[in-house]
């Protein structure tokens, strides 16, 4: 029986790399949010969704917490916590 | 369609600046794209048998032929005549574009395929365990071009990969960098709408191998581009037609004393070797013209 | 058609009819004839392929590896030098199981540099995942090209495809050539339908990286498909010889071998000096015999060990060297005789290295030696 050597698209979504995670995670505090998606645009995962104002939020199963999108935030909207905050969503 | 043409769960390092600078280029080329990859982080990151984290047509061959692959896929779209269709793109790190991988891509250029060539450029072998390639700055510290105590680290500067690619006389080439996404995004774009062999070379920060925070890859890609050490410009028909201009050049030393790949010259005696990186910085200016107001 | 052409040509011309997409082309000698052949094909506009001149035989391999990907019928040629550069990318077409088809003009390896023949380059890349078959004649060297491609598709098999061919004997040597008509190629060779190919409308990745837990199935299943192309290089040689009416490839030949006590055992175009030798002891008495072989990757083990069943003393003649070692058409032949459990004395060896001539007198003296008392063997030909 041929193994097939070629990968599927979009495979990787298997890998759950939100385990990697150690320390931190991002809040996103949607009160002064103006939409510049720059968080999104900067996410090395591309995990960050939203479109209007204060509607921006990650995918905390992929999220491997490197704290990028607080980091670029111009509205400083989006904090780093400990890992094991509750947060919603 | 799904939301993004390269998926998370790709195991590139927390806040690697070639993952999104990738994932940029990906979306805006769309899904009608093909790619093709020379061996090096990116790919390595993204295909771990058996996934994928490509949505679009990918292939991953040797370390120093994506400029030939790519070269082959153009030839078959080009004989069933969907090259208007379909786009190709050849991806490469330090090495598969500037050193191992020099000769494919110059023999891709020169031919005049229709392909966008990029380079994610993090200045070092990072793949390999951060070793010199012919893209590490002057002074840069690396596992085979350490600093110590008979060494300020590499000794050689930047290879300009832009003036080779533009000596073979093609149409667009540029650089951009991924602390400023929007302009990548339109450079990918603009480039893709040439018809003929393209160059982008984006400056990607690797937090791993140049020793910084992960949360500071955006500050650190836009610092490389303030205080001129990475000139963002864009060259089309062999002319100089944009760049980033800097009303008011950022001092290196701001840069540098984010990476610890640099720890070394902020040590006593390093004067001199910060003043010629201080050096590099404003000849690029001059060259490029980045001093001029916009 | 006949035609009266140089082994080249031959090559070009059955190419040429097997209409591939794309051609990649980097000279070197004594290939060059070919690429040129179809360059002036297509520049003429009987062949509508892609030609592209590519800056090296790494990427002559690598832009046809390309090409094949994105789902095209692909050729290319190299020789020595050339195909020692491209091995990085022989391996990997291998791996990535694309059905390259590659002309091998068999030429010596540097250093020293030397242009003239000897199997040491594809011999060289013996273990490269490559099928490997070796033309005798002008008209094998087209022969063979047809059924190349006919097996590396064939969809359990997807392995690439080696032609090789001596370099200059066959390369530049002038033959009557039968050259078939389009329509005859287009029913024995049917058209390219990959199953999986570089296309947005079906994204797949290929070469990805295969760690440890992968690795070794994905090998294994390449090398099973390599043997699984001994059942199959026998049922297209015999489709094509039911079609064009002659006999051209196929796993071994045994010339006079029936009753043989003397053997031996080679490939390629010093077959045919070997069968003139051979037919000139046979009239002195010498029960000489010649297996020649046409496939030698995948190994045709059994067939051999059939083959040589009755003989009791067997020469391999080699034309390259495992340095250090033996040749090696010796270590894999010797090895089958083994466990074919056949109770030939097998002795090795090397001649022809370098373009050095293989005589009619070369042969007898091998006969000569292996009817003797000599076990184990050397080069021939030395001198002072």
């Amino acid at each position: 029986m041929s193994i097939n050597i070629n990968s599927r698209p979009g495979s990787a979504r298997n890998n759950r790399t939100g385990s990697w995670r150690v320390d931190r995670r991002p809040k996103f505090l949607r009160q002064n949010c103006i939409a510049c998606r720059l968080c999104l645009l900067i996410c090395p995962e591309g995990i960050i969704t939203g479109k209007a104002k204060n509607s921006f939020e990650t995918d905390y199963v992929y999220c491997k917490g490197c704290g990028l999108c607080a980091a670029v935030c111009p509205k400083k909207d989006i904090e780093m916590i400990p890992e094991d905050t509750e947060t919603e969503g | 369609m799904p939301e993004h043409l390269l998926s998370p769960g790709h195991t590139a390092c927390a806040g690697c600046g070639q993952a999104l600078a990738a994932r940029l280029v990906i979306d805006t080329a769309g899904p009608n794209t093909i790619i093709v990859n020379n061996t090096g982080c990116l790919e390595v990151f993204t295909t771990a048998y058996p996934e994928s984290a490509w949505e679009v047509p990918f292939i991953h061959s040797l370390f120093e032929n994506a400029g030939a692959v790519a070269s082959g896929v153009e030839s078959a779209l080009r004989q069933t005549g969907r090259l208007d269709q379909i786009r190709v793109i050849a991806q490469a790190g330090d090495g598969g574009t500037a050193d191992i991988g020099l000769q494919a891509l110059s023999g891709m250029w020169e031919r005049g395929h229709d392909i966008l060539s990029i380079c994610y450029d993090n200045e070092a072998y990072m793949n390999t365990g951060i070793q010199r390639s012919g893209l590490t700055p002057t002074f840069t510290s690396t596992t085979t071009s350490p600093a110590g105590k008979a060494s300020a680290g590499n000794p050689r500067p930047k290879k300009n990969v832009m003036e080779i690619a533009l000596a073979h006389g093609i149409p667009y080439v540029a650089s951009a960098s991924a602390g400023f996404p929007m302009d990548l995004q339109k450079k990918v774009k603009k480039a893709l709408a040439i018809r003929g062999p393209k160059y982008l070379h984006i400056h990607v920060p690797c937090p791993l191998g140049w020793r910084h925070e992960p949360a500071d890859t955006y500050r650190v890609a836009r610092l490389a581009v303030e205080t001129g050490l990475f000139p963002m410009v864009e060259f089309e028909g062999g002319q100089q037609t944009g760049s980033y201009t800097l009303s008011a050049p950022k001092p290196v030393a701001e840069y540098l004393k984010l990476q610890g790949r640099f720890r070394h010259l902020f040590k006593p005696g390093a004067e001199a070797a910060l003043q010629e990186i201080q050096a590099i910085a404003d000849r690029n200016i001059a060259r490029y013209g980045l001093a001029k107001p916009a | 058609m006949k035609d009266f052409i140089e082994g080249s040509d031959a090559v070009a011309r059955a190419v040429a009819l097997c209409r591939p997409g794309v051609i990649s082309a980097y000279p070197i000698t004594p290939q060059t004839h070919i690429v040129e052949f179809l360059a002036s094909m297509v520049a003429d506009g009987k062949l509508k392929s892609q030609f592209i001149n590519v800056e090296s035989e790494h990427s002559a391999a690598s832009l046809v590896l390309g090409a094949s990907a994105a789902g095209e019928r692909v050729f290319s040629a190299s020789s020595s030098q050339g195909l020692i550069l491209m091995s990085e990318v022989l391996f990997n077409i291998a791996g990535m199981r694309m059905p390259v088809v590659l002309a091998c003009v068999n030429r010596a390896l540097s250093a020293p540099i030397n242009i003239w023949n000897d199997q040491q380059d594809s011999m060289a890349v013996r273990d490269s995942g490559w099928i490997q078959l070796y033309a005798e004649t002008g008209q094998e060297c087209g022969d063979l090209i047809f059924q190349a491609y006919r097996l590396a598709e064939s969809p359990e098999v997807r392995v690439p495809v080696m032609v090789c061919l001596d370099g200059y004997l066959l390369s530049h040597g002038l033959e009557v050539v039968d050259v078939p008509e389009a329509a005859e190629v287009d029913k024995f060779l049917p058209p390219y339908r990959p199953a999986e190919k570089l296309d947005p409308a079906a994204p797949m990745t290929f070469g990805p990286l295969a760690g440890p837990d992968y690795y070794l199935e994905i090998r294994h299943d390449l090398h099973a498909a390599m043997r699984g192309a001994l059942k199959l290089i026998p049922s297209i040689a015999a489709d094509f010889s039911r079609q064009f009416g002659r006999n051209s490839g196929g796993l071994i030949e045994g010339y006079r071998l029936e009753d043989a006590e003397l053997a031996i055992v080679a490939a390629g175009s010093v077959c045919g000096t070997i069968k003139e030798a051979i037919d000139a002891l046979r009239q002195e008495g010498v029960k000489a015999g010649l297996l020649r072989l046409i496939t030698y990757r995948p190994f045709p083990e059994e067939a051999v060990s059939a083959a040589l069943a009755g003989v009791g003393r067997v020469a391999v003649l080699d034309k390259a060297i495992s340095l250090g070692a033996t040749g090696p058409i010796y270590a894999d032949l010797a090895t089958a005789l083994v466990h074919g459990k056949n109770q030939a004395r097998v002795n090795g060896y090397i001649a022809g290295l370098g373009g050095r001539d293989i005589t009619i007198e070369t042969i007898r003296e091998i006969f000569t030696r292996l009817s003797g008392e000599e076990v184990s063997a050397g080069f021939v030909g030395l001198k002072g």
